[in-house]
Order: C-alpha cells, then structure tokens, then sequence
C-alpha cells in the first residue's frame, strides 16, 4: 500500500515536467517559450560568433584558422548531446508512452546530424592549415564519422515505417543498441588507432592552449548553439506534432469511409 | 476453459476498430463471427490470441491455451508436409501427426513438397496444424477460403470432433458450414470514427 | 526450438540461399580484391585479413533479411508468436540456425581463401579463430537488425543501413586480433574484447530483437 502511495507521490512531484507530455499543453507551453529561447539565442550566438570571430586576436602559431572553433567546438559537443538526448526521450516514450517525446527525438534527429556534419567539415576545413591534411583517421574524427552513420540508420527507419506509434517503438529500440553499440564503437576506435600507430599523432585536443583570450566567446557561442538546438527542437517538435495530428485525422477520415 | 471477453477495444494503426466488444464462449460451443468485410474481425482475433495488446477491457483465457489460424498458413514450399506438420508438432510438443494428416485426408501427400501442393491442399494442411497444437480454444480466420465442398465437410468434422472433446472454435466467417453454432455479430461494436470516443486515451485527448 | 533450428537449417540449406550465396560471394569478394589493389604479394599479405573479415561481414550481411521475412510474409511469424515457445528464445535460435549455414561455413573458408591473398601460415589460424569468436555476434546483430525492418516491403538496403555501423566494434577487434596475430603479435586483448561483444549481443540482443518483431507483429 505505502508503495504504491510512494510512487503516486513522486508522481505528483514531478507532474509540471510530465504535463509537457502531453500534446495540447506541450503546443501551448512551447508556443510560449519559443520567443525566448529564441531572444537567448540571438544574444549569446550572434555577439559570441562577432566577438571570436573579429574582435580575437590571431594566434601565433595557428594563423586565423583557429577561429574556426567558434564553429567546430560547440557543434561537436552538441553532436553527442544530441544523440544522448535521443536516447533519453527513447526510454521515456518506452516507459511512459508520452507521444511528444517520441515526437521530439525524431525532431531532434535531423538538428543532431546536421550538427555532426557541422562538425566533421568544419574539422576538415581546419585540420587542412593544422596539419595539411583534410582528413586522418584519429579516433575522435573516426568516432564522429560513426556518429554520423548511427543518426543516418535511425532517421533511415523512422523515414520507412509508415505506422507512427510502430516507427517509434522501432526507432527508439534501435536508439538504445545503437548508443550501446557507439559507445562500443568509441573505445573500439581509441583501441584500434592506438594499435596502428604507436601513440596519437594527431591530437584535436586543444583545450590547453586555449588562453582566456579565446575561451570567453567560445562559452558565448557553446550557450548560443545549446540555445539554438532548444530553439530548432521546440519548432521541429511542434510541426512533428502538428503531422501527427494530421496523419491521425486522415486515418479517421479513411475509417470513416470503410 | 470459458472464453469470457469483456469490454474489450481493440486497435488497428492506433485507432480503436471495435468497442465494448462483450461474449463468451463455453466449453463444446461453437461461436462464428460475424461482419462485413473491414470490420475488425482479423483485428479481434488477434487480439484475443495475444498478438495485438487490447486498448481496455479483459479476456479470461491466456494466449498459451489458444491456437490460432490465421488468413496465412504459414506453410515452408520446400518442406514436404509431414515435415511442415511436424515441426509444429515439435514445437507444441505433441509429436504424432497421423490423426491430422488423416481428418484433413492428407495422407496421400505426407512427402509431397507443400509448394506443390494446391490452394486447397496447403489449407487443409494449414487447418491439419490446430489438430497438433493441442489446444482447447481455435481462434480461426477465414478457415474454410479455397476449400470444396468435401474438405469443408473434413473440416466441420474435425471441428465437431474438438468441442465434443471439450474445446471450443470462435470461427470469422461468411459462409454456413453446418455447423450447429452461436453466432457473434460485431457490427454493433464498431467504433465511430466521427464521435467522440468511449475510451479516451492519450492519443485521441492528444491529437484530435 | 530444437525443432526450429533444424528446421531453419533445412530451409536454409534447401532453399540455396544463404548457404550456397554467401560463400561464393565471400569467394568472388576475395578474387576481386586483387584486381583492385594489385598483385604484389606483400601489400595483399599484409591486408589480407582485413580483407578477409571484411568479406565475411558483407557475406553475412547478404542472407540477414531471410531471418524473418520469410516467415513473416507466410505467416509463421504470427503463429510462432502464438506457439509455446519464448519469442525470445526463437530470436536466438534463428540467429544461431543463420550462423550454422552462413558465418560457420565462412569461417571454415576464411583459411583457404586466405592463400589467395598470399597469407603466411599463422595468419591462417588466426583469421579462423577470430572468425569463429565473432561471426555469432554479426549473426545476433544481424536478427536484430532484420527484427527492425520486418515488416518493410523492401527493407534490405535499410537493413545494411542499420546494421553495418552497429558491426563496426566487431570489425574493429576481429580484425585487429587476426592483423596482429599475422604479424606474430600478442592478441589477447582485441579477442577478448571480441569474445565480450559476442557474449553481450547474444545475452541481451533476443530481448531487443523479440521486442521488436512483436512492435512489427501488431
């Protein structure tokens, strides 16, 4: 009996997070929200891109190519915190069955892979003047081009199946062995480099050389693209929304008609 | 074993087909299904043999003492049909074959490869399998589509044969097969696509 | 189930497809390879086991729509579903019934079809062992990936899309472990790790698979 009581309570405690789940209130509080992120958006990635962009100095030893990581650094971060935000609505819509978070990790998708691309030519486009190479297999690049091929199998399922609530049972099972098999594939690569050329030639870690100079917008543009992703999320979000309502008024249509 | 169905809606692509759907079916009954075509009967069955989980309501009987037979026979062309027979027999762990080879008067055909085997034929084996499953209650869609005259005789035997042993047949169907039977007609049931719905579910409060 | 391994393995078997197709694919994969880089012996020793893993990959890959679609289109699926025995446990055993017509015979070849890439004598063994250790797991990822598409009319490309990026880790340390153990280098690591993908995909992937064909059978 308490335990039943107990669950019913945590419930209660965290209904404003679960009321987003459903359709109508998610529509309406996201409808609310969207002129704000939009206006953090706009004040964090436009003067963090101006600022490290022009207003850095050049460096020493890499020229203005390091300017580049205003673009590179938070678009690879949100690669992976995309897909990991994937997997966390998968596990809710298997759960608890909350549509819109089915509904948001297809939307988030599509923003998740145009990141990682983001990320992967922007990364090409440095590495060329780093190390006169657009591309090497050093494990992070490898990691991310495998990142890439997991968000094209998952947007490549959910494109085929036509029953909505079977294409996100199916996409959001593939998500969870996906991430597995990812984070497999990650240490596989860090192994398999490792094991062709003793020790890393090449490494993008370039945090240590980054002085404060250039960490200040970069944390600019790192909140900006965050807010971005928020931004294209709610919006994607809401048109999926709106498509899934369409689909089920067609199938009532079509019922109809039998 | 008493089929008791209660207040069951079940579901197809989301929407629900047939509401309220409420009967029963007793030990040496035969039940028939009734209504028109698209009308959710394939959909019923299904559900009642566990395929498809029920949107609400209850249904008394477990999977595990159904067989089902659906529109498919689920026959392999290149296994001959004692082969395709007693697979299924393994899997229910009956093991004999001939009491169903001989009701479906298939034992003139025990090595012939089932892709051979005509449209008739691969049903009346397809039917041959419920005898191997060992199972009270025959949930069957369609049984008797491409057989004659003489087979669906074979079949209505066979079925009268397994509710004088106790079991029981809800059988979907369209033609009178002389079988002494209460009829379940599932016209009153169906859903109204345009009206608000009985049950209100996440989906309809969601996205209506 | 025991009932059902024969009778994959007969179908599988009869039917010419999987067992026949595979190898001779592997074989005409191996032959190619060749012509594409060149004949000097050397660079073909050095890749061949790569060569050879990566062959077997795509061999496997080949036949892994047969797993279910089959008996999806027949109807067996939904009666399976229905019989008494734990989807789960079917999932397994058609994985396994695939692995005894495709990655067994693949692994068995691997070691002759290695002399065409001129592979010196331990390479041999290794490309076999580690073939042995992995191919289960690329047979167990691979039912799962067929449980995923189903119940596509034409899920075939799909199915490569989805299943080839999750074969990658097994690539990487089949591979490694065979190179490494041409080169007459210590390979424990990259096979144990292989050894641990296989055992992780074959205790936790029947429970994914099977929850995805009954998502597909609704």
């Amino acid at each position: 009996m308490s335990e039943t009581h107990r669950t019913k309570q945590a419930r209660d405690r965290w209904n404003w997070f679960w009321e987003w789940a459903n359709p109508v209130k998610f529509m309406s509080l996201s409808g609310k929200a969207l002129p704000w992120v939009a206006a953090i958006c706009a004040l964090t990635l436009i003067p963090g891109l101006v600022w490290g962009f022009f207003f850095t100095p050049a460096a020493e030893n890499f020229g203005s190519s390091v300017k580049i990581i205003y673009v590179h650094v938070p678009t690879a971060m949100m690669a992976i915190n995309i897909w990991v935000m994937m997997l966390v609505a998968s596990l809710i819509w298997i759960v608890r069955r909350h549509h819109v978070s089915a509904l948001a990790a297809k939307a988030a998708a599509l923003i998740g892979v145009t990141m990682t691309l983001a990320a992967l030519i922007t990364g090409a486009v440095w590495g060329e003047p780093m190390w006169g190479t657009y591309w090497a297999w050093d494990p992070r690049l490898t990691s991310f081009l495998i990142l890439f091929l997991f968000y094209l199998g998952y947007m490549a399922l959910w494109g085929a199946i036509d029953n909505p609530d079977t294409a996100a049972d199916l996409t959001a099972v593939l998500c969870i062995v996906g991430s597995a098999f990812a984070l497999l594939s990650r240490y596989a690569v860090n192994f398999w480099n490792q094991g062709l050329h003793q020790g890393a030639s090449l490494s993008m870690d370039q945090q240590e050389n980054v002085s404060d100079v250039y960490w200040q917008p970069l944390v600019l543009t790192l909140v900006g693209t965050s807010a971005l992703f928020v931004l294209l999320l709610l919006i994607r979000t809401r048109t999926e929304v709106r498509k899934r309502r369409t689909h089920a008024l067609e199938t009532r249509e079509r019922m109809a008609d039998v | 074993m008493e089929l008791l169905v209660d207040n069951l809606t079940v579901t197809r692509g989301g929407l629900p087909v047939l509401e309220g759907v409420t009967f029963d079916m007793r030990p040496g009954q035969v039940v028939m299904l009734r209504g028109p075509n698209g009308s959710g009967k394939t959909t019923l069955l299904r559900t009642l043999a566990g395929l498809q989980p029920p949107m609400e309501g209850s249904v008394s009987v477990e999977p595990e003492a159904i067989a089902y037979g659906a529109h498919a026979d689920g026959l392999k062309s290149t296994l001959s049909v004692a082969e395709n027979l007693q697979f299924w027999a393994s899997v229910y762990g009956t093991h004999d074959i001939a009491p169903a080879l001989a009701a479906f008067n298939l034992n003139g055909l025990t090595t012939r490869a089932a892709g051979n085997l005509s449209a008739g034929q691969k049903r009346r084996l397809g039917l041959a399998r419920l005898l191997v499953t060992g199972r009270e209650i025959w949930l069957l869609d369609e049984p008797t589509v491409s057989l004659d005259v003489a087979s669906v005789g074979l079949f209505a035997d066979a079925v009268r044969a397994h509710v004088g042993q106790g079991g029981s047949a809800l059988i979907a169907t369209h033609i009178d097969m002389g079988l002494e039977a209460r009829e379940v007609d599932v016209t009153p049931f169906r859903a109204d696509p345009n009206g608000s719905p009985r049950v209100a579910t996440a989906f309809d409060e969601a996205f209506t | 189930m025991i009932a059902l391994l024969l009778r994959d393995m007969r179908l599988g078997v009869r039917s010419g497809g999987g067992f026949g197709l595979g190898l001779a694919f592997f074989l005409i994969v191996i032959v190619l390879v060749p012509f594409g880089v060149g004949p000097d012996s050397e660079i073909l020793a050095r890749i061949a086991p790569g060569i050879l893993w990566v062959g077997a990959l795509l061999a496997c890959l080949l036949s892994l729509d047969r797993i279910f679609q089959l008996d999806y289109e027949d109807g067996t699926l939904d009666l399976l579903a229905t019989a008494p025995i734990p989807m789960e446990g079917a999932v397994a055993v058609k994985a396994l019934a695939h692995w005894l017509v495709t990655g067994l015979p693949l692994t068995l070849s691997a070691p002759i079809f290695a002399t065409l890439l001129n592979l010196e004598s331990p390479g041999h063994i290794w490309v076999f062992l580690s073939l042995l250790i992995g191919t289960p797991a690329l047979s167990m990822i691979g039912a799962f990936g067929a449980a995923l598409t189903v119940g596509l009319k034409r899920g075939g490309l799909l199915l490569s899309l989805l299943v080839l990026p999750l074969y990658i880790p097994t690539l990487i340390f089949g591979a490694e472990a065979a190179t490494r153990g041409a080169a007459g280098l210590e390979n424990a690591t990259p096979l144990a790790l292989m050894a641990g993908i296989t055992a992780g995909s074959i205790a936790l992937l029947p429970f994914a698979a099977s929850a995805a064909i009954r998502v597909n059978l609704r």
